[in-house]
């Protein structure tokens, strides 16, 4: 007769696994959300005797199907106790109050930079055609442009202002939801393409900024300055603002490939990642309120004083929002 | 015969300080969820298209306010179901729940959502650009020169096949995201093969095969553990071939006085049993034995 310790060790211990495996089983089926509480109270502890099991079993047991099975236990016990178990909307409101507004403030100079990338291909724009108007088709693309170009009449374009590509009012909500989902995308892109080391950034928000200066130097060469930028900020603030975010995550990305600083490059890129993504989640919120704004408050409201008064009004909300929410007193 | 190869075995350390091994998760698997979850995507799209045709078709003027929720649906879809499920599943999407496989913390920590959002970014980087620069590159860059149209194409390949060409199978998102997919645990605990042969048992095997410590001393753990795999795939008629080959060998190494030929598989289960408790028990005064290969002095 033999004595084996590691099926004495089992034979002691094996009561507890079940138990452990058991309340796995049923947290996979409803979630840990779905045990009870006595259940979830007894999860940690099941949590530790497992993994203090397996340093046991591998320092004294050589029954290989033992190991793994308290590997797999002790790793799905871990994903149970160290997994997300934030109520939805705790996360939200924890996300508005202060994750994203100081992942922002964490990205101070990459947005100051992404906003000079834009200024600069606005200014670069906005020189070549009022030089030449015929340039702007080199901004702009046809179908974007819609027909507002150099040969249209300043009737058309002052029309272009007061009744939207979307026409009928109808059609509004559709047309900011179209808006809202192209916008987003776009700036999840450039923030993903920071990946690839930052230059289709620039380039990105480089090209935002030819199109806006294109347009803005058409209207303003037609005596249309005030009624346009009355036009675009209201929803334009918040908008750019977002486009400009996403740049800024995208460039953040691309500096800690580049730049990796004190960390490795790959725990660098990690650490900034995570970050910027938050910052790029907040943007999409940010595009989804200017999609409102663009799609519904501007075809309804016509009078330049009060575009005006909302454009300042929502710069004023986001620097208030980014500047003072979250911070710690 | 070996079970799986260590070279994609991964031991992250817990904030308690024990060290879990993970297998990573093969390029086939992660492909095969992807495609799994884009099908779940790509259907439910098209519902929602079929519904928004559907409600176009008879116009009301409520009905924009319909087609408005549906566009935003889709875009949410497609932008969101990735991340939300990664999040609310803790790391598994329907079609990596499917196929077996989870996401994880690289650094052993929890599974944050600011890594799961980061990870599931990049997606459009890695797979939608790509496609769309190899099958249309005029739509991504208007009136791009073909020599550059190519290069991006190239890049945005490079970048997809990225998993392909380190050793954790990292995507893009992965390292952005800090993360890596394994296979999700699920090692089933099997009875104990060398229970037969201890004296606590009510009813030990009588006619059990007896060894001499020199003839267990032939072996170390990496053979008793390939011993061990050969017999838990049992008695069925595909192993009795394999049971009966290990059996000779080691009766041949060990020169087993034969006295009649044993039956192989109880002839493996007494050696198993045997060689288990000798290994144990040196394992115990610290003489841990790898292999059979003489340790380098």
């Amino acid at each position: 007769m033999l004595r084996l310790k590691s099926y004495e060790f089992r034979r002691e211990r094996e009561r507890v696994w079940r138990e452990l495996e058991d309340l796995l089983a049923r947290a996979d089926q409803r979630g840990v959300s779905g045990l009870s509480a006595q259940e979830l109270a007894r999860l940690p502890a099941l949590y530790q005797s497992a993994l203090s099991s397996l340093s046991v079993a591998r320092a004294i047991s050589l029954d290989r199907n033992v190991v793994d099975y308290l590997d797999g236990l002790a790793a799905r016990a871990h994903f149970a106790v160290y997994g997300v178990r934030q109520h939805l909307r705790d996360s939200v409101r924890r996300f508005a109050a202060e994750r994203f507004p100081r992942a922002v403030r964490g990205l101070r100079a990459h947005l100051c930079l992404a906003a000079l990338f834009l200024a600069l291909g606005a200014a670069t724009a906005a020189v070549q055609v009022l030089d030449d108007p015929e340039r702007f088709h080199a901004f702009v693309a046809d179908d974007y442009a819609q027909g507002r170009d150099p040969s249209s009449t300043t009737e058309e374009l002052r029309a272009a202002l007061e009744h939207d590509a979307g026409g009928a009012e109808a059609q509004l909500a559709a047309f900011s939801s179209f808006l809202f989902s192209h916008n987003a995308r776009i700036g999840m892109l450039s923030f993903a393409l920071g990946f690839a080391a930052g230059v289709p950034v620039f380039l990105l928000t480089f090209m935002n900024g030819l199109i806006l200066g294109a347009f803005a130097a058409l209207y303003g060469s037609r005596g249309l300055a005030l009624q346009f930028w009355g036009w675009l900020l209201p929803h334009g603030v918040t908008e750019i603002l977002a486009l400009l975010l996403c740049a800024a995550g995208g460039l953040a990305l691309a500096e800690s490939l580049v730049f990796p600083g004190r960390h490795t490059r790959l725990r660098n890129l990690a650490l900034r990642g995570r970050e910027a993504g938050v910052v790029v989640v907040g943007a999409v919120a940010m595009f989804l309120i200017a999609g409102c704004i663009e799609g519904v408050f501007r075809q309804l409201v016509h009078s330049t004083p009060i575009r005006y008064a909302v454009a300042l009004s929502s710069a004023a909300v986001w620097t208030l929002y980014f500047t003072r929410a979250g911070r710690k007193a | 015969m070996i079970p799986s190869g260590a070279r994609r075995e991964r031991d992250l350390l817990t904030p308690e300080g024990v060290p879990l091994r993970f297998t990573l998760a093969g390029a086939g698997d992660r492909l095969g969820a992807f495609l799994i979850d884009l099908t779940f995507v790509s259907i439910s799209s098209a519902v929602l298209g079929v519904a928004m045709t559907t409600v176009l078709i008879g116009r009301d003027a409520f009905d924009h306010l319909v087609v408005a929720a549906i566009l935003l649906a889709s875009f949410l879809l497609r932008s969101f179901y990735f991340m939300w499920f990664e999040i609310r599943w803790q790391g598994q999407t329907p079609g990596k729940r499917l196929l077996g496989i989870r996401v994880i913390d690289a650094a052993g920590g929890p599974l944050t959502p600011q890594a799961v959002i980061a990870r599931n970014l990049l997606r459009d980087v890695e797979f939608f650009l790509p496609l769309s620069l190899v099958v249309a590159p005029q739509m991504v860059w208007p009136g791009a020169p073909a020599w550059a149209a190519e290069l991006a194409a190239l890049w945005a390949v490079a970048l997809a096949l990225l998993p392909l060409f380190n050793a954790d199978r990292l995507r893009p998102g992965d390292l952005v995201g800090g993360t890596l997919v394994v296979l999700a645990p699920r090692a089933l605990l099997l009875d104990d093969l060398g229970a037969h042969m201890v004296a606590e048992r009510a009813m030990p095997r009588p006619s059990a095969h007896a060894f001499t410590d020199e003839q267990l001393d032939v072996y170390g753990i990496y053979e008793l553990q390939t011993l061990e795999a050969v017999l838990r795939r049992g008695t069925g008629e595909a192993n009795r071939e394999a049971l009966g080959a290990v059996a000779e060998r080691i009766q041949r190494k060990i020169s087993w006085e034969a006295s009649g030929k044993p039956e192989a598989y109880w002839f493996l289960r007494d050696f198993y049993a045997a060689l288990r408790a000798r290994l144990e028990s040196r394992m115990l005064l610290g003489k841990r034995r790898e292999s059979k290969a003489p340790a380098p002095r």
